[in-house]
């Protein structure tokens, strides 16, 4: 393979979220990244960690008004991450530390990668 | 206790050549907060991979930077090649090392001259685009673009470096080498540069870890991160340390791009010495079912590529989280403590793309 790198995913539920990610913090694990996936209904969301280039997903799915809890208490800089979150997908993270309210990210339309909210996958049908 | 003021900065700034915006809170010409905000170009070139073919978002991914736009291809074929199993060949791996090493090269090179005209030293800003200038030639003779090079693509390289030409560049490093070093030693010993850069902007170890820093940012502040560890490309082959300082401020980011300068240089050399003879792709069958998380260390740090494939040939997600993004939260914790003066010269110390990060 062109990279050998291990790769873990857990699927984890809305309640263990906080506490898993508090885990992987006194762990010592450095959050990469939050990332949303539109999957027709409802939204699979990825909070990524990274320790000695050992990479660990944990995976939350949620449906589109569920509210989910900021992690920036744990991690700091997940700020970034929940606000683009919430302008892009319009999943409500409560409890961020800096909070922009909708306006982090500057769209034309509110929640443009939202294909469950917009009704229809416009990218695709364009 | 001294009136509060609101300064914007941005986002349209001398020192910007991108849109970002901050918000900086003053006491005097003291900056007591920062709040950051960007978005005022985001493109949505993620949501762009649903209608393009596999194969042709290479060029999407390619352009969702000017500047590091071949690590951006490398990052997303690398992505699609481990979803579907397909081992690139070594000589494309080597290419592909060159290559980004080229990119990393006139990056710093490009970033050295903006943070010497961020603080007023219009000659050295001058002499480091001239360096600059002789790497895009090479890459513009090596893959016919300055900017957008096109050579990447899912399974290998399209374009192959003749031996007459990697002799040729061989060649022209040793020089090179010894005037990026006589550049380099403004940088790190010139008393003015120093007395303007060290104690500014200062992160320590611990708090740039907890940020999630990555790039020269973290390395400046002695967080030993970079994916070129992990082996992708010819850099298993060729083995790599990480450039690290300790001091957390903006001399210490500036002396990590600086060194990382003399670094990519001698990978540059070794992957010529070590180029193996061999194809330059393999052939592409099938469609991509399945996901990974593709990284790759660019000029400002760890990218990441998630892709996402449902059998069909359109992949169902690309989510790109770019350096710029990753090294905010750094960029709001530097700030606070420093004059109104050095702002400029904060802000650069993370070398902000804002291009990535609008993609």
């Amino acid at each position: 393979m062109t990279v050998n790198e291990e790769q873990t995913t857990i699927s984890v539920a809305l309640e263990d979220l906080v506490r898993e990610v508090e885990g992987l913090h006194a762990g010592g694990y450095r959050l990469v990244q939050i990332g949303c996936t539109d999957i027709g209904g409802a939204y699979e969301v990825n909070y990524s960690f990274d320790k000695d280039y050992q990479f660990k997903n944990l995976r939350l799915t949620v449906g589109p008004e569920t509210e989910v809890p900021s992690v920036s208490g744990i991690y700091w800089g997940a700020f970034v991450y929940e606000n683009e979150m919430h302008d892009l997908f319009g999943i409500p993270v409560t409890g961020i530390n800096i909070d922009f309210k909708g306006t982090f990210i500057k769209t034309a339309e509110k929640y443009p990668f939202s294909v469950t909210r917009l009704g229809g996958d416009r990218c695709r049908n364009a | 206790m001294p009136e509060r003021i609101v300064v914007p900065f941005g986002p349209q700034h001398p020192v910007l050549p991108e849109p970002i915006h901050v918000d900086l809170v003053l006491e005097d010409e003291k900056v007591v907060e920062a709040i950051p905000s960007i978005g005022y170009i985001h493109r949505g070139l993620e949501q762009l991979v649903q209608k393009r073919e596999y194969t042709e978002y290479v060029y999407v991914a390619e352009r969702i930077c000017g500047i590091c736009s071949f690590m951006h291809a490398l990052c997303y074929s690398q992505g699609v090649e481990q979803i579907m199993g397909i081992e690139v060949p070594d000589r494309a791996k080597y290419l592909r090392t060159i290559w980004s090493e080229c990119s990393r090269l006139h990056s710093h090179l490009l970033w050295l001259g903006l943070f010497a005209d961020g603080m007023g030293f219009e000659n050295l800003f001058m002499r480091s685009w001239q360096l600059r200038e002789s790497v895009l030639d090479v890459l513009e003779d090596t893959t016919g673009g300055r900017v957008i090079q096109g050579t990447c693509k899912v399974g290998g390289v399209r374009r192959d470096i003749g031996q007459e030409k990697l002799d040729e560049m061989h060649h022209t490093l040793d020089p090179f080498e010894q005037q990026c070093r006589d550049l380099g030693d403004v940088f790190l010993n010139d008393e003015t540069v120093k007395y303007r850069l060290q104690g500014l902007g200062v992160i320590g170890k611990d708090e740039a870890y907890a940020l999630g820093a990555v790039g020269p940012t973290a390395r400046g502040s002695g967080v030993p991160v970079d994916i070129r560890e992990t082996g992708y490309a010819a850099y298993g082959d060729l083995g790599f340390k990480p450039v690290v300082e300790t001091a957390g401020d903006c001399y210490a980011r500036c002396a990590v791009r600086v060194k990382e300068v003399y670094a990519s240089i001698d990978l540059i050399r070794r992957a010529i010495d070590g180029m193996p003879e061999g194809p330059l792709d393999v052939k592409v069958k099938g469609t991509p079912d399945g996901e990974y998380f593709s990284r790759v260390e660019q000029p400002r740090g760890e990218v990441i590529h998630y892709l996402r494939g449902d059998g069909t040939k359109h992949l169902a997600r690309a989510r790109i989280r770019t350096p710029t993004l990753a090294n905010i939260p750094m960029l709001v914790k530097m700030l606070p403590g420093a004059q109104l003066a050095d702002v400029p010269v904060v802000v650069l110390s993370i070398d902000p793309c804002i291009s990535c990060t609008e993609r």
